[in-house]
């Protein structure tokens, strides 16, 4: 399999009055052609930042990249400049963001924002650019596209919106895609329908996508791998049925706990993950999850684990699935 | 993140409560008001504007009585002398000395303008609580009023009040100054406060606390007033060298305070007739007292809107 | 919308009463009248002619019907000072030098203003911004009357083609403009700054960044165009303070406009000039005022929509 993407020790900080904040934290992670990749962990935990350092859409300053390569078909993004970035935005990596009420510009005719990348990308003329916009619309299922071509943002509901945020990112055909939290601010019907229209816009052009997500539903439903992200760093990576049927971070675990199921038991009660991630602003030299973990150990406090591959897909970094853990790990798996 | 450490048994114990931390905030907590102010210190220029306020407010009260002279006292050996080490900011046609002068009169506008900004503020917090607290329909109507009371042009009103309660060239007393400035200008206030309790009484921390049975009196003391009160202080702040700017502009129409009390506006317009036969210092000093005074007063409003706005908290 | 606009239309008309009777009760409430104050040597019968002329004989109540007669006719009626000239005509002088200066100030004002704010936005807390923020400061701190005043003193007394006041020519019209541009210019780029920040930190700019197109047209395009609605907003206010302004500009550079008018009226106690003056003000300003609300619905979108569905 070709890897489209490829991030190496990627990390990411922001300089504040406090102090530096360590958003990211060395992610390494690769996406193959044609693949979905889903990005999972609470807010705060770095996903969104990640996303945005793939475009180069973060504000720098404050963020600037502290280490790392992002290489994108073989090139690196971290070293290019906002001229090349140019040319890579929007017609070889689009975004989708998570609140379509606010990612549109208000004062602007729907189509016009639609193909305004492919006009500065493809030296397209108007008329051609409106029949592209019509097209574009018609294909994420917006009725009428003649006419809603025309309209402005505040005439569409959300999840319409939504779906004009989809036309714009796959108005240049994109070789990836990546998904900042799409249906979050959606309702749960109308998630559905969006997930449905990644799918068969995904099969249609054969985009990668990066799908950042905290809902897990989402994900086995979606993608074909998962990494896990907790407090800036990569906890468990693997394909969905590893990571869903046998997670081995205990992380993983409480997240997929944490779901609810129809098939649980009523006496079993959902498992909330107690305490707070750490804080970024003086990140923790061991594993971030120690605080919260029922079986840190105390080797844990100090020291992170590298990655620990359990199969050629599925690696996690945790002390526990250590040989000399075995009494601690035994003793008491939730 | 190469390991350097040789493993032992003891590692791999489960880890002891001591070593969490997690309840631990590490990042320093502040307390909302001590933040504003922290903030607005590392505002140079607002800090410029409050320090400027103090030396003039305290030089208003004792800067009459500094160099000897009287503010109403003629010398008619002494007319339009420039500064010198004697008239510090020389005389005027009079003969009398500018300096004690330029302290009546900044005193003068400094009470003009506060008086104004509190009238204002009172009214405007008055009548906008009411509003934003009262039902839809009385509400619209208090609005509607105030619309087309602020519609009315307000320079017109002042001068018109002015003239009609002042005698041909004599000036206009400060009670009527302020009353023409107030007429119009507590209607941008209550339109804030009305807009702030409104959006306060929706906000989801208000309607939570109104769901665990809090009362409205609760929800208003503990809720909207402490939330309200920075926009409504930034909006004071401002109101402040608005009011000193109106008087300022009315004295130079010749509508001002009635002599021989004067505000730094009549100076400002006596010293125009001193510019047009070569005495610059005479406008100039007044000027630069005028201007530093709305200086203040608005770097320092600023100042306080970007300490209070969380959203620029770093 | 036409709902709307109706609407309007009645509070301006409403506004524009409110202001006539104020503005007759006020002139009314001075004690005596203005023949009575200052000329004890009129003979009695040409006091009483006077009187007659000017409706001042009459109750009140029906003077007020009079004057609200004439001016649904528009008729201001005679000044009670000059004899050569009615209200109207002195309008008629006067109005258009001020607003020649109105507009010119304004265009000042509105084509620096902006610009400077997005400038200082963009460059946010670098040298540029520092100098946007200077000229802005020193533009809401010094009075438009002192700064005329400092305009006079070093460049037209300096500089011959420039003239220290009068009107007639375009180089008449230079120093006024300015010093009355200098204050809504100053808002107007504080207010752009501010605006610009806010939405240089929305999504929907985000969106556009994803879009590939350049920073020119993300700035042009979408930030800039979406953070000039507030400046609209309060264009009324700025039509406001322009004219307040003139009363002051006027005075000093010598220009027969009419701020000049109702200066000099106020001093003479021209009665029936200083409300027609002030009548006609009003109307200016309120029709201005729903002008700039109409071109607010016309710029943005969003308000078309909402005022429609009222």
């Amino acid at each position: 399999m070709e890897k489209l993407l490829d991030v190496k020790d990627l990390a990411v900080s922001f300089k504040t009055f406090f102090g530096e904040v360590e958003a990211v934290r060395g992610v390494s992670f690769h996406v193959n052609k044609g693949e979905t990749v889903a990005l999972v962990g609470e807010s705060g935990c770095g996903k969104s930042v990640t996303a945005s350092s793939i475009m180069q859409l973060l504000p720098m300053p404050p963020a600037f990249y502290k280490n790392g390569q992002i290489l994108f078909n073989g090139e690196d993004i971290v070293q290019k400049s906002e001229k090349e970035m140019q040319k890579i935005r929007g017609n070889e990596i689009s975004m989708i963001f998570q609140d379509p009420m606010t990612s549109l510009n208000p004062t602007m005719r729907v189509g016009k924002q639609i193909v305004e990348g492919l006009i500065k990308h493809h030296n397209l003329s108007q008329d051609e650019a409106e029949k592209r916009a019509v097209e574009m619309l018609d294909l994420v299922s917006v009725p009428q596209p003649e006419k809603r071509v025309k309209q402005y943002p505040h005439e569409f509901s959300g999840g319409m919106r939504q779906r004009v945020m989809i036309a714009l990112a796959m108005v240049s055909n994109p070789k990836l895609l990546i998904a900042d939290e799409p249906t979050t601010a959606l309702d749960v019907t109308i998630q559905a329908q969006i997930l449905e229209l990644m799918k068969s816009i995904q099969e249609k052009f054969g985009t990668s996508i990066i799908l950042i997500t905290h809902d897990l539903g989402v994900v086995a439903d979606m993608s074909d791998r998962v990494i896990v992200m907790y407090a800036g760093q990569l906890l468990e990576g693997g394909t969905v049925d590893e990571i869903f049927t046998n997670p081995k971070h205990p992380y993983t675990r409480k997240l997929l706990g944490s779901v609810p199921r129809l098939d649980m038991d009523r006496s079993e009660s959902l498992h909330a993950i107690d305490g707070t991630p750490p804080d970024l602003y003086i990140p923790p030299k061991g594993c971030p999850f120690f605080d919260r973990c029922d079986n840190a150990m105390v080797i844990c406090k100090e020291n992170m684990r590298e990655r620990d591959y359990h199969t050629n897909s599925h690696y996690s970094c945790c002390w526990l699935n250590h040989p000399m853990a075995k009494k601690v790990a035994e003793g008491g798996v939730r | 993140m190469k390991l350097d450490v040789t493993y032992n048994d003891e590692m791999f114990q489960k880890a002891p409560d001591e070593l969490r931390d997690s309840e631990q905030i590490r990042r320093p907590s502040i307390k909302y008001w001590a933040d504003v102010w922290r903030r607005l210190k590392q505002n140079k220029l607002a800090m410029t504007g409050l320090i400027l306020l103090i030396i003039m407010g305290i030089m208003s009260i004792i800067g009459t009585r500094i160099n000897g002279f009287k503010y109403f006292e003629q010398d008619y050996s002494q007319i339009n002398v420039r500064p010198n080490s004697e008239y510090w900011f020389g005389t005027d046609e009079l003969g009398r000395d500018l300096f004690s002068r330029i302290w009546l009169g900044a005193r003068y506008s400094l009470i003009i303008g506060i008086a104004a900004a509190f009238i204002d503020f009172g009214i405007g917090v008055l009548y906008g609580g009411i509003a934003g607290m009262s039902s839809h329909r009385i509400d619209a109507i208090m609005m509607r009023i105030a619309e087309v009371i602020y519609s009315i042009p307000y320079m017109l009103v002042v001068v018109l009040l002015s003239v009609v309660f002042s005698t041909a060239g004599a000036g206009t007393s400060m009670f009527v100054l302020i009353f023409a400035m107030t007429i119009t200008g507590w209607v941008p206030m209550a339109n804030l406060v009305r807009g702030q309790v409104l959006q306060l009484k929706e906000s989801e921390y208000s309607l939570a606390s109104e769901s665990l049975g809090a009362s409205d009196r609760w929800i208003l003391r503990k809720h909207i007033i402490p939330n309200a009160l920075g926009p409504i202080l930034v909006n004071v702040t401002l109101t402040i060298p608005r009011a000193i700017f109106s008087e300022a502009t009315l004295s130079f129409m010749g509508l001002g305070l009635q002599p021989p009390k004067p505000s730094l506006g009549t100076l400002a317009n006596d010293g125009l007739a001193g510019m047009q036969v070569g005495l610059f210092y005479q406008i100039l000093i007044p000027a630069v007292f005028i201007s530093l005074i709305m200086f203040s007063f608005n770097v320092l409003g600023d100042g306080l809107r970007d300490a209070l706005d969380p959203r620029l908290r770093k | 919308m036409t709902k709307y606009l109706l609407k309007r239309l009645v509070m301006v008309v409403i506004t524009i009463w409110i202001v006539i009777t104020i503005t007759f009760a006020l002139m009314h409430s001075v004690p005596g009248n203005p023949f009575a104050t200052e000329n004890k040597n009129i003979p009695p019968i040409v006091y009483e002619n006077l009187l007659k002329k000017y409706g001042l004989d009459k109750p009140y109540s029906e003077q007020y019907v009079m004057y609200l007669k004439n001016i649904i006719r528009g008729d201001f009626g005679d000044s009670m000072k000059s004899d050569t000239e009615t209200v109207n005509e002195m309008i008629g002088r006067g109005f258009p030098v001020s607003a020649r200066l109105g507009v010119q100030a304004l265009l000042i004002a509105l084509i620096f203003g902006p610009a400077l704010g997005a400038i200082a936005a963009l460059f946010q807390n670098k040298g540029p911004d520092y100098i946007a923020m200077i000229i802005s400061i020193i533009g809401v701190s010094v009075p438009s009357f002192l700064l005329g005043a400092f305009l006079i003193q070093f460049i037209a007394s300096n500089i011959e083609w420039i003239p220290i006041g009068g009107w007639g020519e375009f180089r008449h019209t230079i120093l006024p403009s300015f010093a009355l541009a200098l204050m809504p210019l100053a808002q107007t780029a504080r207010l752009m700054r501010s605006s610009m920040l806010e939405i240089l930190g929305q999504d929907y700019i985000k969106t556009a960044r994803s879009k590939g197109i350049s920073k020119t047209a993300v700035i042009i395009k979408h930030a800039v165009r979406n953070a000039i609605l507030p400046i609209v907003s309060i264009l009324g206010t700025t039509v406001s303070n322009l004219l307040v302004g003139s009363f002051v500009i006027e005075k000093i550079f010598g220009i027969p406009g009419l701020g000049m008018f109702f200066t000099t009226s106020v001093f003479n106690r021209d009665y029936t000039l200083i409300m027609g003056v002030t009548v006609f003000y009003a109307i200016i300003l309120v029709t201005a005022l729903l002008v700039v609300d109409i071109a607010y619905m016309l710029v943005d979108p969003r308000i078309r929509l909402t005022k429609e569905g009222r």
